[in-house]
């Protein structure tokens, strides 16, 4: 796919990611707008800039994997997807409804350009691993990239990954940490705290960037960063907001996991002009 | 179904586990099949897959003792071409990994392999912790796997080979025992499809894993009382020979099930589904009750569960009297 890499482009191109989600959202009266709102740079700058992939051949075999673990935050992911020539952008508005391409959270059976079916929390470090070893065996280029949540790496799976990562010294996986305070029950310092994040993956062995999640050149270059480490895998603790760009979304524990109002989505959609 | 007369007297010769005919059907098809690819959880010595270590280093991923996490590799493997077979006690694979089988492997059904050993409580000495004795009912659980239980060391052999070549998630169950000889060497199985070791027509006992051989031995004790038993191998769970089951209640009317597992939701709950829905008749079950076993000689533990040939054929005995 040609790459978009003008930082300026890239953050319009999240900006409109994220009407697209706000919409899909509302539209579907049920969904995860936070976590789909912090994550738009981190997914745009992957996805326009970042991945060697192939819209027109999906199964390139020497082609970057992208997962999305936190699969509850699909939308975000759907609509670059589409917009990059995946999947029907005129059916974005079907997400969460019978027979839709768009399921509730990821399923390969029904958008098979996706490269796992994620939802329950804790899973997808290990299949980007799985899929790192398999490019190593085969003598391919291709790197494996995974977003975590900040409340999903609490799982114990994350950290058996993440030992077995360092192990194996897969510089050819790059997880992304969407680092955003918050998860269903509330903030995530209350719910079982993390600190200090970047120490610990350091500790695993780990090489741990942190990064400005939402600011596009930064990203850029922990990317280029991470993609230059040789022997040990790589981490960006991408700093985010939850709800970024929506102001009475942003911070606020309620929008985890709960669909605007048309109202709201009227008010959300001004401010992402 | 090809039926197929093996003997008629069973004489009891012990072959190897069948772990460890695992093992060595993985180092064979590591040769053949480059895309083949292991992984154990620190228990390769016990499981057998050590052997493919040695000759395939580059293709052998030791996880540690982190179940879940090898599981979710193996699917990654999986879903970038490799056949993984991902291995560890039963007991832990099945309950620790199952979440990760569920959603990684089932749900966008990848082409991974698991192999279970130390099924059962034939295991002996080390007691319920380690004993897998629920493992036919998660693997059962998990949507589009195919669940597989070999009797012996050439069951085991060639279902190893035949999963490889299968493309979906399959579930093998080996025991950790030396496992008594059904087959002739270069005997052919097919995924699915059940075996008619002896030829009966008053009963059918069917069995899977290790009953089988307490099962022929038990046609050889209800041979003397003028009893015709009829044997079957149900070495694949799942799917389940519907057709093979069918013809035997019709034929016989009276039917015995006979595993090394929970009675309540093993092969004997899946025979009995088919049996109700096409020829209804008298059956019985074999299987360890609503408990767990404990530590002692496998030998010991069989009988006090009541895993015996003699356990079966008074199963049929019951089965036969209430045939209609």
């Amino acid at each position: 796919m040609r790459k978009i890499s003008d930082p300026a482009q890239l953050a319009a191109i999240a900006r409109q990611m994220r009407r697209e989600v706000i919409q899909m959202i509302t539209e579907a009266k049920s969904g995860h707008p936070g976590g789909s709102l912090s994550a738009a740079e981190i997914v745009v700058t992957l996805f326009f800039d970042v991945l060697r992939h192939d819209p027109a051949n999906p199964k390139w075999s020497d082609r970057d994997r992208f997962i999305l673990s936190k699969g509850h935050c699909c939308p975000v992911l759907y609509a670059v997807m589409a917009e990059c020539g995946y999947c029907p952008k005129d059916r974005l508005n079907t997400l969460r409804k019978l027979g839709s391409v768009y399921q509730g959270h990821p399923d390969v059976r029904f958008l098979p350009a996706l490269e796992a079916s994620t939802g329950s929390l804790g899973q997808g470090l290990s299949l980007a691993i799985g899929m790192a070893l398999a490019a190593r065996l085969d003598h391919s280029p291709a790197r494996a990239y995974v977003v975590l949540g900040d409340g999903e790496i609490q799982e114990g799976q994350i950290w058996e990954a993440a030992m077995f990562g360092a192990k194996y010294g897969l510089d050819n996986v790059c997880a992304i940490v969407d680092n955003n305070r918050i998860q269903l029950d509330g903030f995530v310092k209350d719910i079982m705290p993390l600190d200090p994040l970047p120490e610990k993956w350091r500790s695993f062995g780990w090489h741990a960037i942190e990064v400005d999640g939402h600011d596009v050149a930064a990203l850029q270059h922990a990317f280029a960063e991470a993609a230059a480490v040789k022997g040990k895998p790589s981490v960006l603790i991408a700093h985010t907001i939850k709800g970024k760009g929506v102001s009475f979304m942003e911070n606020n524990p309620k929008f985890h996991g709960a669909a605007p109002t048309p109202e709201e989505c009227a008010r959300a959609l001004e401010e992402l002009r | 179904m090809a039926t197929q007369q093996i003997r008629t007297k069973f004489e009891v010769k012990l072959g190897a586990a069948t772990r460890e005919a695992f093992g060595k059907a993985l180092a064979e098809l590591g040769a053949a099949n480059p895309n083949v690819v292991v992984l154990d959880a620190d228990l390769s010595k016990s499981t057998y897959t050590a052997e493919f270590g040695k000759k395939f280093p580059a293709r052998f991923f030791e996880c540690g003792i982190a179940e879940a996490n090898m599981i979710a590799i193996a699917a990654g493997l999986a879903s970038s071409g490799k056949i993984p077979f991902a291995s560890s006690f039963s007991a832990f694979l099945l309950n620790k990994g199952f979440e990760q089988l569920r959603v990684t492997a089932a749900f966008p059904r990848v082409n991974l392999k698991i192999v279970g050993t130390h099924s059962g409580i034939s295991i002996g000495e080390d007691g319920p912790s380690q004993m897998s004795i629920e493992d036919i009912s998660l693997a059962c659980s998990l949507a589009g796997f195919t669940v597989i239980c070999p009797a012996d060391e050439v069951a085991m052999a060639a279902l190893v080979k035949a999963a490889a070549e299968y493309d979906g998630p399959v579930f093998i169950r080996a025991g950790r025992a030396k496992a008594p000889l059904v087959y002739p060497a270069g005997h052919e199985f097919a995924i699915g499809r059940a075996i008619q070791i002896a030829e009966g027509a008053d009963v059918t006992l069917i069995a899977t894993g290790l009953l089988v051989a307490e099962s022929l031995l038990a046609a050889d004790l209800l041979a003397a009382e003028g009893v015709s038993a009829r044997v079957l191998d149900v070495h694949t769970i799942k799917p389940i020979d519907r057709e093979t089951i069918a013809r035997a209640a019709a034929e016989t009317g009276a039917i015995v099930v006979a595993e090394e597992h929970l009675v309540d939701c093993g092969l004997g709950v899946r025979v009995a589904q088919v049996v109700s829905q096409t020829h209804p008749a008298a059956m019985e079950f074999v299987g360890i009750g609503n408990t767990y076993a404990e530590s002692g000689a496998p030998d010991e533990l069989l009988d006090k569960y009541g895993l015996r040939a003699g356990n079966v054929a008074e199963a049929a005995r019951r089965a036969l009297k209430r045939k209609k």
